[in-house]
């Protein structure tokens, strides 16, 4: 293993969130108000309590996913897409490193910066409504999955993002519906019973109930279901990438 | 002397069908510069991306220090600086950290002072903390070099590092690279520029179409390929060449004011002697004789057209 070249990419990587610290510390700070605003206010007001549990506390697993999720796609993506716009990647692929490596240095610090931004949304929200996490652990694991699956998923657009347009293609139309219609806002129980079996097809559920369950005990599906979906996904991303590599897919021709 | 670059039978072929190396065979020794000469889309580049790992080759074999670029690719890129053509670099990331970045990169241990060395040898110490967006293209290509020292390889490609820059730059690059040749580092270089190739270059090669056309010593090259030329000078114009004169195959300048004879380096007799008899016998007296060579650039563009030299 190359460590120093994995240390080397992370912190250049790191480099250059700290260079922009402030905006990633307030960005998710006031976004998490403003949901707890709208929804938590607003239609948290109508909505007293979910399955024994306030409206506001709630839904915060679900804001901190939101967030999580699409942080850990953007930071993976252009991460490695930048490289590739400005020709810097050439350093990359001729330096002794292998497809472990570069994607331990790119998806560990995308990763690190959307688990920094789920903390800070986590401590935000304890501001407004009472938090309780009854698996600490698993709440921590759950993030952690979820921070570095989704930064795989990122940097594999990353890799196949031929423009920028490209880049938000999938987070704005397959990642933000998925996230808005997997319970982030409401329970998986309140829907009709057809749309409970449709909503099952969709693997973000599996993953706001997981984690939900760390917070409250409370789960749309068994725990063990969410554990085995973000586990395939995340194998399934590394898969894609090895082949990525192998193949020098939209990377080396 | 060591083979330090082997390339056998180099072939990169393009879903498209276009070949752009077409089995390219070099060796290349340790400590020597050899200058690859060639028009846009001979292949230079092609070659180098190929040695370094940045294109996959369709066939053929590149060893760097004895190691395959494939099998063994860590142990032989470790070797391998690379000086690309096009300046690349984070816009926003600092000199220091980028440098820094491309030593880690190839798996050496930090070192603050060598990085000093290279900066300060580059004349970008002072603009260490500057980001790069903040630097002239003359000091980003000196980043291009820095980051390719940086990881200490022992053979360095520059990929037409003097392209578009100043006078100045060139004649700092020309030093560094000698520099580099006294440490025992190969370097490879491709340019547009004839004079550096017939400045600094110890073996030219010159490429076409995916083709290695040739790789020879440049001062045999020169003597082998070279026409020498020989400028008499007459006192008095004239209009038209004597007939006596006519044997020699001669041309009249311009003016009328000299006479021009081409002859072979490498033939046993160059006819001079004869030729300044007969100028002297035609009754054109001399006011000056003067020889020239033909250039590198004379060669490259003889050969690259197939017309003898």
């Amino acid at each position: 293993m190359n460590w120093s070249a994995i240390a080397a990419i992370y912190r250049f990587e790191m480099a250059r969130f700290f260079r922009t610290l402030a905006q990633s510390f307030f960005s998710p700070v006031l976004s998490t108000s403003l949901y707890f605003v709208v929804f938590g206010t607003a239609i948290g007001s109508r909505i007293q309590e979910v399955e024994g549990v306030s409206y506001g506390a709630f839904i915060v697993p679900g804001l901190i996913m939101l967030s999580v999720v699409m942080l850990a796609i953007s930071n993976a993506s252009f991460g490695i897409y930048f490289p590739k716009f400005l020709g810097t990647i050439y350093e990359l692929l001729s330096a002794p490193v292998n497809f472990i490596e570069i994607v331990i240095g790119y998806v560990g610090a995308a990763a690190t910066k959307a688990l920094f931004v789920g903390f800070v949304i986590l401590i935000t929200a304890s501001f407004f409504v009472d938090l309780q996490i009854e698996h600490p652990v698993a709440m921590v694991a759950f993030l952690v999955l979820t921070c570095l699956s989704f930064s795989l998923l990122g940097f594999i657009i990353g890799i196949w993002a031929s423009n920028f347009e490209q880049m938000s293609l999938v987070p704005q139309l397959v990642v933000t519906p998925l996230i808005f219609l997997g319970g982030t806002f409401y329970s998986i129980s309140m829907l009709p019973p057809v749309w409970q079996t449709i909503t099952l097809f969709n693997p973000v559920v599996y993953l706001i109930s997981g984690f939900r369950w760390s917070f409250y005990g409370l789960a749309d599906v068994p725990i063990g279901y969410s554990l085995l979906a973000i586990v395939v996904f995340t194998g399934a991303c590394l898969g894609f990438i090895w082949w990525i590599f192998k193949t020098g897919w939209r990377i080396r021709s | 002397m060591t083979t330090i670059l082997s390339i056998k039978n180099l072939r990169k072929s393009y879903a498209d069908g276009f070949e752009a190396l077409k089995g390219v065979s070099l060796d290349i020794e340790q400590g020597e510069i050899l200058a690859l000469l060639g028009p846009n889309g001979a292949g230079k580049t092609t070659l180098i991306s190929t040695v370094c790992g940045i294109t996959t080759p369709t066939s053929g074999t590149v060893t760097v220090g004895g190691h395959d670029i494939q099998a063994e690719f860590r142990a032989a890129r470790r070797l391998i600086g690379l000086v690309p053509q096009e300046i690349a670099l984070e816009p926003f990331e600092k000199v220091w950290n980028t440098v820094r970045l491309s030593r880690g990169l190839f798996g050496h241990r930090r070192n603050d002072a060598l990085i000093e060395e290279i900066l300060r040898k580059l004349s970008l110490w002072d603009k260490r903390k500057n980001a790069i967006k903040e630097l002239s293209g003359g000091m980003k290509r000196r980043v291009l070099i820095a980051k390719a020292l940086a990881h200490e390889p022992r053979v360095l490609f520059l990929d037409e590092p003097t392209a578009g820059v100043d006078v100045e730059l060139r004649k700092d690059m020309w030093e560094i690279v000698a520099e580099l040749k006294q440490a025992g580092v190969t370097i490879i270089l491709t340019t547009h520029y004839i004079e550096e190739a017939e400045a600094i270059a110890d073996r030219v090669g010159v490429i076409d179409k995916g083709e290695l056309l040739l790789v020879q010593d440049k001062d045999t090259l020169m003597a082998q390929m070279g026409k020498k030329q020989i400028e008499v000078m007459l006192t008095e114009p004239i209009a038209t060449i004597p007939d006596t004169l006519a044997a020699h195959n001669l041309a009249l300048n311009g003016n009328g004011d000299a006479l021009v004879y081409t002859y072979d380096t490498n033939a046993d007799r160059t006819g001079i002697t004869t030729l300044l008899n007969d100028v002297a016998q035609a009754g054109l007296v001399l006011r000056d004789v003067q020889t020239r060579q033909s250039s590198l650039e004379e060669i490259f563009v003889n050969l690259v057209s197939g017309e003898p030299a």
